[in-house]
């Protein structure tokens, strides 16, 4: 009895040893919330809700990096896959004034572009980095050569309360009070996190990122699983695109994406290629965009405001230098596979 | 009445340049362990694949139960019975034993994968068999002889009845092979069937009831263990009289060749890995370091060869200080290195052979003049040397990766006895070398010491240190824990030495 009690004490202390930074930060956090939303609630509130805002682009973009690199193929063509979605999202939008159609075809879109990053690293076997850097030229090419000055698409996509929740101190505006997409981004984290830890297809996916041969031998088809994880991957990018336009600005610019489909790789990898890490992680660098922008904004800090703007791209620099090293990808990802015989 | 479970007829299986097999029939019976006795390369692995639908045989035919089969895929090999232990293992390193297991065959509730039923019937297995493993660990925090007890019951929860084990032995501590012969006795008594391969002639005769002996693609032979010994199966499997023991001269040593004093080596973590060793070899003799694996002797290797940095303490090849000197300067210092990883240091796997055989002369005439790689001089050095070392491969041209099995050991030892040298410093020479080869090496290993070279030779193999050595060096813990010639002392105590204990 004292033994197994020793040994759940021992386990804990050894979690907490490992996490020590991760809760201190948190609570941290916590606490100076909680303060300052006792001082100034209104622009408490407001920073948070711009943090979440800030963060659903990365957290989806996250999601499509993870997916695909759980099944062994390194996406760095998120900016792209975003970028073209929200393209296609506007002008859709734009032109049939139907905002559903807009994020079903900035979906497509992006499932498309997974569909293209599969052939060429899949079946064409093309080295990871440059199919997804193929993708990113792409998508600027294509984006900017169509792009139209002028196009409106009228209203953007309105948040919905959630009825008494909504009100509930602190986190009801925050959290039950958002746009569409930013509450599928919420579920999605938790049902991304289902299927990759509790069912086949997630125990299948995993199986094929660390070692595709084993899974083979034992009858899972490699390349299936790869062509629908990038699919799939591509479906929550283009939700992220769509996300951009139709829902954050309302319209579609040039090179709107603004490199956040990198910051998303940093968040996937911050966050361990978890879903929930990188939620957590994602709400860490959109906390990062708000403080910047309150701060810019307030003009409480006698600093340029160029130097301000850093702050989130300086917090992808150190995380991805100090943390990068120390967190272990999917042992396959980035090799494409070959059958034998 | 026998009952036969598996059978295959002639079967061929050609790839380009060679018969891999060569129409190969055998017959394997129920409750039986059917050893496949063959040197390196002689188309085991090759056999075992066709049957097990990774490759498709160019003719021939296989016969499950007396039904004529065509096995398509693993997976349809599974689904009729037969499973496979791959020798390199085929498990995700960061899932535990139990998702292991399940893969590729997981049980659902709902959506959901279910755990929890699988987990029942995969411990009676463990029960029934004697198995003896945590289902929750992880896969990679277990050692060898475990994750291979893995790949069985992975086997097993598939329901096979024939189960093929590749070489199984290859990568085991004695303590593990004597383990897995315990297994497969346990799973044959229960009614499974076991091929077993190997190159392992002492293995075979000890848990084999029936023996099939391959040689370049063909069945040359089949014996039962009672009436074989290990030299009529030795002469089967290499197609020769193979002498199992060395006949050499006494040892006539000369001038120093290789002086190390008070050497200290530390690993990256700051541990001391070799402990104030000193010693010396001279010219014409052979010294064995003896000692169980990770008793410093890697360490001690590759810090004499420049592949790891020395602490302190001095080292003199040929009287000129050589302590932390370059690979190369080493090399260059009239000095060989046999590595003991093949797979990771002294080749480089994407190249071709030739490429590899001139890998540390390269930039030397005649294969290279003035900066530029004379392509003709390297093929034809490089063809000359598979042909003398029996490297098996149907070009020199292929890639280093293609090879198998043993002929990864040959193909460096070519390299490094062809050159002009008076120091062979070889770790674990003849590791996973069948009988033929490991004769081979040994006999070219005596030859440069009567040639007049200095040679070092580690291995944690008693019977190869105890043959080829005329002293020996026994490491204990770092240290070097005595010093013996080796016609003044037994197997035994060299054993003992090696487990610490002195008298």
């Amino acid at each position: 009895m004292t033994d197994k009690n020793n040994n759940q004490d021992n386990k804990f202390l050894k979690h907490l040893k490992k996490n020590w930074a991760k809760y201190t930060v948190g609570i941290l956090l916590i606490v100076a919330i909680l303060y300052n939303y006792d001082r100034d609630p209104k622009v408490t509130q407001a920073v948070l809700a711009s943090m979440v805002r800030h963060s659903t682009p990365l957290v989806l973009g996250a999601l499509c990096g993870l997916i695909g690199e759980r099944s062994g193929i390194i996406n760095i063509g998120i900016e792209g896959q975003m970028l073209i979605s929200a393209f296609a999202a506007f002008m859709t939008t734009a032109y049939t004034g139907n905002i559903i159609f807009g994020v079903v075809l900035g979906i497509l879109t992006g499932m498309f572009m997974g569909y293209l990053l599969a052939i060429m690293s899949i079946a064409l076997k093309l080295d990871q980095i440059i199919g997804g850097t193929v993708l990113n030229i792409l998508a600027l090419g294509i984006t900017s050569y169509f792009y139209q000055v002028g196009l409106s698409m009228g209203q953007k996509i309105l948040p919905i309360p959630l009825g008494k929740l909504a009100d509930l101190p602190l986190v009801g505006r925050v959290l039950f009070n958002n746009p569409p997409i930013t509450y599928t981004t919420f579920i999605l984290v938790f049902v991304v996190h289902y299927i990759l830890f509790h069912t086949k297809w997630g125990l299948r996916t995993r199986a094929v990122g660390e070692h595709p041969r084993a899974a083979d031998t034992v009858g899972v088809d490699v390349f299936k699983i790869r062509y629908v994880n990038l699919i799939i991957a591509g479906g929550v990018a283009g939700l992220a695109g769509s996300f951009l336009s139709l829902e954050a600005v309302g319209s579609f610019e040039r090179a709107m994406t603004n490199g956040r489909g990198f910051v998303a790789l940093a968040v996937m990898i911050f966050g361990r290629w978890t879903p929930f890490g990188a939620w957590g992680a994602a709400l860490l660098f959109g906390f990062a965009s708000a403080m910047q922008t309150q701060i810019n904004f307030s003009g409480a800090l006698d600093i340029p405001y160029q130097f301000i703007s850093m702050l989130p791209y300086l917090l992808t620099i150190v995380v991805l230098a100090g943390f990068v090293g120390r967190s272990r990808a999917p042992a396959a990802s980035g090799v494409p596979y070959e059958k034998e015989g | 009445m026998v009952n036969t479970v598996l059978e295959v007829q002639n079967i061929t299986k050609r790839f380009p340049g060679v018969i891999a097999n060569d129409s190969i029939s055998f017959k394997l019976n129920k409750g039986e362990i059917h050893a496949l006795l063959g040197e390196n390369g002689a188309g085991k692995s090759t056999l075992m694949n066709v049957i097990y639908g990774l490759y498709k045989p160019d003719e021939g035919q296989i016969f499950i139960n007396e039904e004529a089969v065509e096995v398509q895929n693993p997976h349809d090999a599974i689904a009729r019975g037969i499973g496979m232990v791959h020798q390199h293992f085929m498990l995700v390193p960061v899932f535990t034993v139990l998702e292991n297991i399940v893969l590729g065959s997981e049980t659902t509730n709902g959506p959901s994968l279910n755990l929890r039923s699988p987990r029942k019937d995969i411990q009676k297995i463990i029960d029934q068999f004697n198995l003896d493993i945590d289902l929750d660990t992880i896969t990679e925090d277990l050692p060898v002889g475990i994750q291979q007890r893995v790949e069985i019951i992975k086997a097993l929860y598939r329901q096979v009845d024939i189960l093929v084990l590749d070489e199984p032995t290859a990568v085991l501590t004695p303590q593990e092979v004597d383990d897995l012969f315990k297994i497969m006795r346990s799973l044959v008594d229960q009614g499974k069937s076991i091929i077993f391969i190997t190159h392992k002639l002492k293995e075979v005769i000890e848990i084999a009831d029936q023996i099939t002996v391959i040689r370049r693609g063909k069945v040359v032979g089949s014996a039962k263990p009672d009436e074989a010994d290990q030299q009529s199966l030795a002469t089967m499997m290499v197609g020769r009289d193979v002498d199992m023991h060395l006949h050499k001269k006494k040892a006539e040593p000369k001038e120093m060749i290789l002086e190390v004093n008070n050497l200290v080596v530390k690993d990256a973590n700051g541990n001391v890995e070799v402990d104030d060793v000193s010693f010396e070899i001279k010219a014409g003799e052979i010294v064995g370091i003896a000692g169980v694996q990770g008793n410093g002797q890697t360490e001690l290797v590759n810090a004499l060869v420049g592949m790891i940095p020395t602490e302190s303490g001095t080292v003199k090849i040929n009287g000129l200080p050589a302590t932390n000197a370059s690979p190369r300067k080493v090399t260059e210092m009239g000095s060989a290195h046999i590595p003991e990883d093949r797979l990771k240091d002294g080749r480089v796997l994407p190249f071709t052979i030739a490429d590899n055989m001139v890998l540390n002369t390269y930039y030397l005439e005649p294969f290279a003049k003035s900066g530029i790689r004379q392509q003709e001089e390297i093929k034809e050095f490089a063809v000359d040397l598979v042909e003398k070392f029996d490297v098996r491969t149907p070009s020199a041209e292929n890639t280093a990766s293609s090879l198998s099995g043993g002929n990864h050991q040959k193909e460096i030892d070519a390299r490094e006895f062809s050159r002009p040298i008076n120091l062979l410093i070889a770790a674990q020479p003849t590791r996973g070398l069948d009988v033929g080869s490991i004769e081979y090496i040994h006999h070219r290993i005596i030859e440069k010491r009567d040639e007049g070279c200095a040679v070092m030779v580690v291995s944690t193999e008693l019977d190869e240190i105890m043959e080829l050595s005329d002293r020996i060096i026994v490491m204990f813990n770092g240290k070097i824990i005595d010093t013996v010639n080796a016609d003044e002392i037994t197997k035994e105590q060299v054993g003992l030495l090696m487990a610490g204990v002195t008298a």
